[in-house]
């Protein structure tokens, strides 16, 4: 090193600015804060569950709960995340799960589109057993 | 031939005047094929010979010219002046300390690489008198992309994970480890995995996916990462739940 030469490195704090750098950002954490409402859904129909294990007259009230206006609003919305972050969990199957076949990959629009085939046939069928159809 | 006046918003950092960096701003007349090193040389040439920052090829291979234009990481040599309007901000790459100017510190990703053992080591052993370790042209293709990372360290300024847990080992070192443990010649992913399965290895990737998006080879390290989550969740699987399938 040079004589007199001196080193005083310089580290840039970013904060939380990043989420506003590149529009990929932005949408990475609305996948991640989805997480929330699925969480807390989750947890609703786990009390929801020991409302039926109460009996009926608590399950019963639970279900007329389900069809408030704030519990329809709330699951619309968790709707709504659970597909977003399901969608682009699923576009990204191709970079964790490459298949290789002799010589070539199988496209990646092969192995995202037999997993959005999965989704659609078990929220079907899962529809199908809960009666709406 | 055509040009054009460029607005250059520079970071500049000199340790030993300044106590923080400052922006810089250069006009300067710029040709229709130009990148952005293009202008910087053109401004260390013409204006101000004392702006500092690194490259070599011009060509996209050595790696070196990697830094944030407009807030992305890009090569500067790949950049091109044509695709930006306004006033072009050209800063040092994110999350790494300031050395000078657009010159970085780039010791942590250098420890990085060598604790992930980015090299082949052979299953096998042989004698050179034994002749070369083959291999199947699939066999190749399966590693093949990883092996064209050029170690320009986008990924790291892109990963907002290395950003805010900077002991993450990162996109680019377990990439290359991923390179070798998917070589059908080495044997060296146990001696790998001490590092890259830790949770300072592929555990702290949530897969933001940026590191992909910006490489600059088209190497996919945030494929890489998951890839060895997967094996990794496997083994663990394999040794607490099936201990008899163990080798």
């Amino acid at each position: 090193m040079a004589e007199g030469m001196s080193r005083k490195p310089y580290l840039r704090r970013e904060g939380l600015s990043w989420i506003f750098r590149h529009p990929r950002y932005l949408r990475y954490m609305t996948r991640e804060f989805s997480c929330l409402f699925i969480g807390g859904w989750t947890l609703w129909m786990v009390w929801g569950l020991k409302q039926l294990a109460d009996g009926p007259q608590a399950w019963f009230a639970f279900l007329e709960y389900l069809k408030s206006p704030a519990s329809i609003v709330f699951q619309v919305i968790t709707l709504g995340f659970a597909a977003y972050h399901s969608y682009t969990w699923f576009k990204l199957t191709p970079q964790a799960l490459p298949i290789q076949i002799g010589e070539d990959f199988v496209p990646g629009a092969a192995i995202a589109g037999a997993h959005f085939g999965v989704w659609a046939a078990l929220s079907i069928a899962v529809l199908h057993l809960a009666g709406a159809f | 031939m055509s040009e054009r006046l460029v607005e250059l918003e520079v970071l500049r950092y000199n340790p030993e005047t300044d106590s923080e960096p400052r922006l810089q701003r250069y006009s300067v007349a710029c040709r229709e094929e130009w990148v952005v090193l293009d202008a910087l040389n053109h401004i260390k040439e013409s204006i101000d010979p004392t702006l500092s920052y690194r490259w070599s090829c011009h060509m996209a291979v050595c790696g070196s010219c990697g830094m944030m234009v407009n807030g992305e990481p890009k090569l500067a040599c790949k950049a091109f002046l044509r695709n930006y309007e306004g006033v072009i901000r050209v800063e040092p790459l994110a999350h790494f300390p300031v050395e000078r100017d657009l010159v970085t510190v780039i010791d942590d990703f250098m420890d990085k690489l060598k604790r992930v053992r980015p090299y082949l080591i052979p299953k096998e052993v042989k004698a050179v008198s034994d002749g070369e370790y083959r291999q199947t042209p699939a066999e190749l293709k399966k590693f093949k992309q990883y092996s064209m990372c050029i170690n320009c360290m986008l990924c790291y300024a892109a990963c907002p994970e290395y950003g805010i847990i900077p002991k993450f080992i990162g996109p680019a070192a377990i990439a290359l480890a991923h390179r070798y443990n998917q070589d059908s010649r080495d044997g060296g992913r146990a001696a790998r995995q001490e590092e890259v399965a830790a949770t300072e290895g592929v555990w702290e990737c949530s897969f933001t996916g940026a590191c992909s998006d910006v490489c600059p080879e088209h190497v996919d390290p945030a494929g890489a990462l998951q890839q060895v989550k997967i094996r990794s969740t496997l083994d663990w699987y394999k040794e607490h739940l099936m201990p008899w399938l163990k080798a």
